[in-house]
């Protein structure tokens, strides 16, 4: 891996007098550690900028737990992606040089929050550059979930396709329907914004408190939770996963919703339990639903969801699109950076 | 005293109650029904058309010159439950004075909906992100691991803008379409509503980041979309079909799609239909198939069916059908 210590070694070879000036300025470059092989267009940014020694986890897949601690030590800065529980534990291995904890996502339920505040450490995160993909994704999943695109693929395949029928694999469709968001941030905006042309005829959204300056972009109505569920057509769950948010969408949700609704959770898996949304849909209380998050990720292949129909599951792609996946690390690159100068970042969560 | 006529209407599958309560309640005709959800035979048919009036027909039954003289020369309208009517021998019909209902507009929100669910299900792999779940794919979060390409800041390019063509383009704007490509035999006036640029097929070819299909097939169109035409495409671009099958040449969309000259493809119709099990098409991870559910939702094959039967009556009083096919 091309990373600063390697110039330094090289120049070592070359002119191994003169190198005691670069010497001196290596060392007091700060060492940045990143969890995983991250995107082309964030490591370039590091490598580009001269500003960080760093090493990474050269891998698709998560550092194991042993090796991260061990590589942590000492750190300025740590990139990380969602996979990594940053706690106490690895603050403590991390130790006092800490400054900056840089996540490649916009959810931070893996970050201890208050540890990190405790010790002044600052965190970056990737809003927004992602919002695009995830709104995208999440009226993907609605659309397969509503229109039971995965069961027509399936018997296209396997010869259940005979020829045109009048009632075969009909689904619901969006015209005159109404969508509920639960929790109006910037991605249950965009979401609305791409389901207007099919004709919705309302929107409604619940939340902590209403949302006005939001709500008015996609002229939506703020209801009750309970309101929420009993007059959902499609029910889009966009809220962050907080101690109040953890298994909101429960027996007590699903046994108010419609027989023809719809459910999409592309949040996090926290927000749903599980077994009520199996019983849900395996009694016919609910249409479908699309989950793109589940408890756990990955959901084990043995899971009851897995036998039914009308569930659709996901591997965690929201913001799975090229584009999208190069500019979170770019973005989550520069927050690092400009916290090791101690600037502004361009994208700071607030503590 | 001359008894009313009894009019004989023939009708070739089970259609949506709607439909049929708008047959019975009429109290016109004399109503024989091939009460099935599979299509009736080819013998049934020209049996059961003998005669008739009037044929309630859909997409799977080819009305020819064999069914029509069958039929023999009572036969004053032929009423569709689709949009499409190229299962039609139009110039027979035509020629033998015969009235044709069909049903445009009514199905175009659900057509286009599922059009654009088409388009995002192949764009963002779904049906390739299903299977990695439930095959134990699926291990843990990874940064690049099935990317797909998105709508934002792309090029979309729509052939025929017509009513379904249209209503694509309108759901696929919100979605930071950065430029909206249409071709056809005239530029529109309503492409305006999208800010539908009028190219050359060639230039909407080429430029395209995501081809839609949405025209009628005629002579013209049929295998428009073959091995020239794919060779022009983008390679990281995607290839959506909800027109008619005809419209495509299957083996050169397989080279293209094999040999990665495009990146991906989605078709909600085939030659034939159903497409066969073993078609090599369905081997391919970057082609999604479905088996023609355009219209497929509760509500329009409601209204389909009603529409259908208020056609036929139209036909069968010599008045004004709701939606008469100009031939």
């Amino acid at each position: 891996m091309w990373c600063s210590r390697t110039a330094l070694g090289r120049l070592q070879k070359i002119a191994p007098c003169t190198v005691t000036g670069f010497h001196r300025a290596m060392s007091i470059l700060p060492k940045v550690y990143v969890t995983r092989k991250v995107p082309p267009d964030g490591l370039d940014i590091l490598r580009k900028s001269g500003q960080v020694q760093f090493e990474m986890w050269d891998s698709d897949d998560p550092v194991p737990r042993v090796e991260l601690l061990k590589k942590v030590k000492g750190c300025d800065g740590i990139l990380c992606v969602l996979t990594e529980k940053i706690d106490a534990q690895l603050l403590d291995a991390a130790g006092p040089n800490l400054k900056v904890l840089s996540t490649m996502s916009v959810g931070f339920d893996h970050l201890s929050l208050d540890e990190l505040k405790k010790r002044g450490i600052r965190v970056g995160y990737t809003p927004e550059v992602l919002t695009d993909a995830v709104a995208e994704l999440t009226v993907a999943l609605l659309l397969a979930t509503s229109r039971r695109l995965i069961e027509a693929t399936h018997e296209a395949k396997t010869g259940g396709w005979g020829t045109w029928r009048t009632l075969w694999l009909c689904g619901h469709e969006l015209a005159n329907s109404t969508v509920g968001i639960l929790g109006l941030g910037r991605i249950g905006v965009a979401i609305a914004e791409r389901l207007k042309p099919f004709k919705v005829k309302k929107f409604i959204y619940t939340d902590v408190e209403p949302r006005p300056e939001l709500a008015n972009m996609i002229e939506a109505e703020y209801v009750s939770l309970d309101e929420l569920a009993k007059e959902s057509d499609f029910l889009a769950i966009c809220c962050a996963l907080t101690p109040e948010t953890h298994g909101i969408c429960n027996w007590n949700l699903f046994s108010k919703m419609k027989k023809n609704a719809i459910f999409i959770n592309t949040s996090r898996g926290g927000v749903v339990n599980q077994e009520d949304l199996y019983e849900a849909l395996s009694t016919g209380l609910i249409a479908g639903a699309g989950l793109d998050v589940t408890t756990p990720e990955p959901l084990p292949t043995h899971h009851p969801l897995f036998t039914l129909k009308n569930c659709v599951i996901l591997p965690h792609i929201a913001s799975a699109s090229y584009t999208t996946r190069n500019s979170m690390s770019a973005l989550a690159a520069n927050n690092l950076l400009a916290g090791l100068r101690g600037e502004p970042m361009p994208k700071e969560l607030k503590l | 005293m001359s008894a009313q006529q009894i009019l004989k209407v023939f009708v070739t599958r089970r259609i949506p109650q709607e439909g049929m309560k708008i047959l019975q309640k009429a109290g016109l005709c004399n109503l024989s029904v091939w009460d099935s959800d599979e299509p009736v035979p080819r013998a049934e048919l020209l049996k059961g058309v003998a005669g008739a009036h009037g044929i309630l027909c859909l997409l799977s039954d080819k009305i020819d010159t064999e069914v029509l003289d069958a039929a023999g020369p009572n036969l004053k309208v032929i009423s569709t439950l689709s949009v499409g009517f190229d299962h039609l021998a139009i110039d027979e019909i035509k020629k033998r004075g015969i009235r044709v209902g069909y049903t445009p507009d009514v199905l175009t929100d659900a057509t286009a909906e599922l059009t654009v669910a088409l388009l995002l299900a192949t764009a963002r792999r779904l049906p390739e992100g299903v299977e990695e779940v439930k095959n134990g794919g699926w291990s843990t979060w990874k940064p690049l691991w099935l990317c797909g390409y998105g709508l934002s800041g792309s090029t979309v390019g729509v052939i025929g803008l017509g009513r379904i063509g249209l209503a694509i383009a309108r759901r696929l704007k919100p979605f930071g379409v950065k430029r909206l490509l249409y071709t056809g035999r005239q530029s529109k006036p309503q492409a305006q509503e999208v800010d539908g640029e009028y190219v050359p097929l060639d230039t909407l070819v080429s430029e395209s980041d995501f081809v839609v299909v949405s025209c009628s097939l005629t002579p013209d169109t049929q295998g428009l979309c073959d091995k020239t035409f794919f060779s022009k495409m983008k390679k990281t671009s995607i290839f959506i079909n909800t027109s008619r099958g005809a419209v495509v040449n299957q083996e050169d969309l397989f080279e293209a799609l094999s040999s990665g000259q495009i990146a991906a493809a989605g078709l909600d119709v085939t030659t034939p239909e159903p497409l066969p099990t073993a078609h090599p098409l369905l081997t391919l991870k970057n082609c999604v198939v479905l088996p023609h559910i355009g219209s497929a939702t509760y509500s329009t094959r409601g209204v389909m069916s009603e529409l259908t039967a208020n056609n036929l009556l139209a036909g069968l009083t010599g008045s004004e059908m709701p939606s008469e096919l100009k031939m």
